[in-house]
């Protein structure tokens, strides 16, 4: 199997051979759309079908990792009937007058394209049939397809490849996409089928192209060394030790830092450990975690903007039988890419071009205009496969610097890589919060009141001038749209800025909300002498969907059910991303450390279009919120992020991974996200098992028993 | 000076200095860049070769140490991904971004070479130091019991 995927539309049309030379380039991501040939259907910017019957589908997200680059074509090869084995990928350019909204996150790539895609597909395959139809001088109606051909079922001599028809349905009309008929589920070949990774062949024979692996003739490689504070600058460098590095070429100051740039990327690393930088420690050079804390602690105390307001809390809550008051708390987290930022980029007097390893294109070019100057037609961006997105990739920071770099170099390429200690140290990190939580209850143990007060910064209003105002319905993500049936329920949000950058992370404000309000749940149950599932699912009465995925995570994991001396399990529920997840986490405790040796996850996420890669997504989401549970948490102090590496910033590894077994509810409602909302669940359902095992509750994270 | 050493199979003269790290050759200077870079500091397995078959943290050894000894990378294995672990690691879809995935190839490799037949805690055992950020550890450790099956040229029970 090759890469096909690197191959440029034109030499695809024109049927060039594949040799291993031109797999291995890596750098001709060229989707010249615009050089279709006749010889080709093309209905639009997406799908192009040539005289061989090969099926190219132009993705216009990033693949992260979360499958894009198969599930995406997987739609279009669905209603087309094609042969999955002729269907080759490509990742777009950027071009969102060709590609429309290029961005990638928030779980959209299978959401945003279930219904254009398959129209997509349909849509040519409407123009084949068409065209056999016409060859044969028979009804279109009466053709059916099948794996590439349209066939006459009466006719055992009229088959037709789709290869042998491009021609005559290339110059048909192109029929209006919004009027063709989609399949009816119960006739989906691919779609539901565990279909493999597109790239697989690539990525274990090391041939696939991710960003720092991009090498054009005669480039450079260069590294940076940011400010060590937030906000802070260079002022001057002293470079004379570092240019007596063999290999450093050139050091200077941009920005954004001090960039080196050397002949080989060890070269400008070990010529960055021998600056010496004069920094400007900006406006934030005292900050730390104590002070933010501090500062959350403080704003807590008075009440927030409304964000949601059912019934009256505060007479509920007055008159309820029962009160209860907690305080919960969640650090800072980092992204943690595998492949830490980096990106090349090329630059004239009068054109730029870019290979980034980035979710949202269209920020690289916002970037690349501020620093050339040029105008967007003179600026290329190319997108390489991303070693990890999980919203780090959101940002363009390290196109900037690769922009910046190359700007100075007169058109010689030049890749810009951040060393793991400057990756770690200069994230977009998953903001820290403070969560005030307040229930009631009547005599009868019934939820009678709940309060859930979040104090966080905001992502958004960390763009705005002046921070923001009022309530930021993302932070509220999973607090407002909470699932439970609570009758006097207000949840509030305190806006605590600070001078640490803050950006989306997988499942973002979610993931705490959702931690804090599942192990609120479980304090409550256990005040109302409950069963933690029991109690749940009386709350859930107007959310049948996540009432579903409950009960059968419960069962699958023998809920109720005896287990061995020193286990025990939890549970957790959450909604996000238009998915409903539950959890039941088994635990035990060693050395006042927990193991977590099984974890029952149960999720409805619509149709499932390819259950390898949604069980991947859970599996990885899983992982990613285990890692954060147990170990995650940047810490700042004197403006700094404390920690640099894999040794203080550690991830789960492979000993620790528990048994993840996966249960999908059947549905036919569309496609949910299901990159994001198994990782909510995963962190609340841990803790409320340690707390059935050990008795103590824990209210902040990362876990700490002893 | 340039440096000779021995990559998947072809002995090569290598312009760079002996202290470089053989991560940075191979990728930098050999142009192949399967070898990936996570840390540089021996605590994510991302660079993981073969050295004499025994597998080897790139970005910790430098070429001085690299000697007469033969290295093989990700695309020296089996190019065409015929090697039991490359052919499993796609049978059990393993991949999610895959950056880290040549490393783990590579380490799970060396483990069968040297006990065709590991158990599940030798499995996790011996792939602890490979780090995968997109979580895929579960589908790893079948593809190690299944690479090791396909080894044995019988069907994975
Ligand atoms: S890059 Fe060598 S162990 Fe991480
Ligand atoms: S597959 Fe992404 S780091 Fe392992």
């Amino acid at each position: 199997m090759t890469t096909l995927s690197k191959v440029s539309r034109r030499e695809f049309l024109a049927g060039a051979a594949l040799t291993g030379a031109a797999l291995t380039l890596g750098c001709s991501f060229e989707a010249e759309a615009d050089r279709v040939g006749a010889t080709a259907l093309a209905p639009n910017a997406f799908l192009a079908i040539d005289s061989d019957g090969r099926v190219l589908v132009t993705v216009n997200k990033t693949e992260m990792g979360q499958g894009a680059r198969t599930g995406l074509p997987m739609l279009v090869a669905e209603e087309l009937d094609a042969d999955w084995s002729k269907v080759v990928v490509e990742t777009a350019s950027f071009d969102p007058s060709k590609y429309g909204f290029q961005g990638t996150g928030g779980s959209g790539s299978i959401r945003g394209a279930w219904e254009p895609l398959r129209r997509t597909g349909a849509t040519a395959r409407a123009m084949l049939v068409e065209a056999a139809a016409r060859r044969w001088n028979v009804a279109a109606a009466d053709c059916r397809t099948e794996n590439g051909f349209v066939i006459h079922p009466s006719d055992a001599a009229k088959k037709l490849s789709y290869g042998e028809l491009v021609a005559d349905a290339a110059a048909l009309p192109i029929p209006d996409a919004t009027a063709v008929k989609l399949k009816d589920p119960k006739d989906f070949k691919l779609i539901g089928r565990r279909v493999a990774r597109y790239d697989n062949p690539a990525i274990v024979t090391g041939k696939a192209v991710y960003g720092m692996d991009i090498r054009l003739p005669g480039m450079r490689f260069a590294t940076m060394v940011h400010p060590p504070t937030f906000g802070g600058k260079a002022k001057q460098a002293d470079d004379r030790d570092a240019k007596a590095v063999p290999g450093v070429e050139k050091v200077f100051v941009t920005d954004r830092g001090v960039a080196v740039v050397a002949t080989n990327t060890w070269a400008a690393f070990e010529g960055a450990k021998k600056l010496r930088v004069a920094w400007d420690e900006g406006p934030h050079g005292e900050l730390s975690s104590a002070a933010i804390r501090a500062m959350f602690a403080e704003k807590a105390k008075s009440p927030g903007d409304v964000a949601r307001n059912d019934g009256d809390f505060d007479a509920a809550f007055a008159t309820a039988a029962k009160k209860l008051e907690a305080e919960y708390e969640v650090p800072y987290l980092h992204h943690a890419t595998l492949e830490p930022q980096n990106c090349t980029a090329r630059v004239t007097a009068d054109s730029c071009e870019i290979w980034a390893p980035t979710q949202f294109p269209n920020f690289v070019m916002d970037e690349a205009r501020r620093i050339t100057g040029l105008d967007a037609a003179r600026i290329k961006i190319h997108i390489t496969l991303l070693g990890g997105g999980f919203g780090r990739r959101i940002e363009a920071d390290y196109a900037a610097d690769a922009v910046e770099v190359a700007k100075r170099l007169d058109g010689v390429p030049v890749q810009v890589t951040w060393t793991r200690e400057e990756d770690m140290r200069h994230g977009w990190y998953r903001p820290a919060s403070l969560h005030i939580v307040k229930g009631g209850l009547s005599a009868d143990g019934r939820l009678a009141a709940l309060l859930h007060r979040l104090v966080a910064p905001s992502i958004r209003g960390q763009r705005q001038p002046d921070g923001g105002k009022g309530v930021d319905p993302g932070a509220m993500a999973g607090i407002a749209t909470t699932q439970y049936d609570a009758p006097n329920f207000r949840a509030e949000y305190v806006r605590a800025n600070t001078g640490v950058p803050i950006g989306f992370w997988r499942a973002v404000f979610d993931s705490q909300n959702g931690f804090v309000q599942e192990s609120w749940m479980d304090e409550l149950a256990q005040a109302a002498k409950a069963d933690p599932v029991e109690f749940r699912r009386k709350l859930l009465g107007k959310s049948p969907r996540l009432k579903t995925v409950l009960e059968v995570a419960a069962k699958a994991a023998d809920w109720g059910k005896p287990l061995p001396k020193g286990r025990a399990r939890g549970v957790a529920a959450h909604f996000s991303f238009g998915a409903f997840c539950a959890q039941v986490a088994e635990v035990s405790v060693a050395d006042d450390l927990p193991l977590v040796h099984r974890v029952v996850c149960a999720m409805d996420v619509g149709t499932v279009v390819n259950p390898s890669q949604v069980e991947a997504q859970i599996e990885g989401s899983i992982v990613f919120a285990l890692s954060a549970a147990l170990y995650g948490a940047i810490t700042v102090e004197k403006g700094r992020v404390v920690q640099s590496n894999f040794n203080d910033y550690p991830l789960l590894r492979a000993t620790e991974m528990p048994k993840v077994e996966i249960h999908l509810i059947k549905s036919a409602e569309a496609p949910s996200g299901a990159g994001e909302p198994a990782l909510p669940p995963t962190a609340p359902a841990v803790c409320n098992a340690l707390f059935a095992l050990t008795g103590k509750r824990i209210r902040k994270l990362p876990i700490a028993l002893d | 000076m340039p440096v000779t050493i021995t990559v998947n199979g072809v002995k090569q003269s290598c312009e760079a200095p002996p202290e470089m790290p053989l991560l940075w050759a191979l990728r930098d200077v050999l142009g192949l860049t399967g070898t990936k870079y996570g840390c540089g500091v021996g605590l994510c397995g991302a660079c993981t070769v073969h050295v004499d078959g025994v597998a080897a943290r790139a970005c910790l050894m430098p070429l001085s140490a690299v000697g007469e000894k033969s290295v093989t990378t990700i695309e020296g294995l089996s190019p065409a991904g015929a090697h039991p672990v490359q052919q499993a690691w796609q049978l059990e879809d393993v991949a999610q971004c895959g950056y880290c995935q040549p490393g783990q190839i590579m380490t799970a490799a060396a483990l069968l070479a040297k006990n065709p037949k590991p158990s599940d805690e030798e499995i996790a055992a011996a792939l602890s130091g490979n780090l995968c950020r997109c979580g895929t550890y579960q589908r790893i450790c079948a593809a190690v019991r299944r690479a090791a099956a396909l080894r044995k040229g019988s069907k994975p029970a």
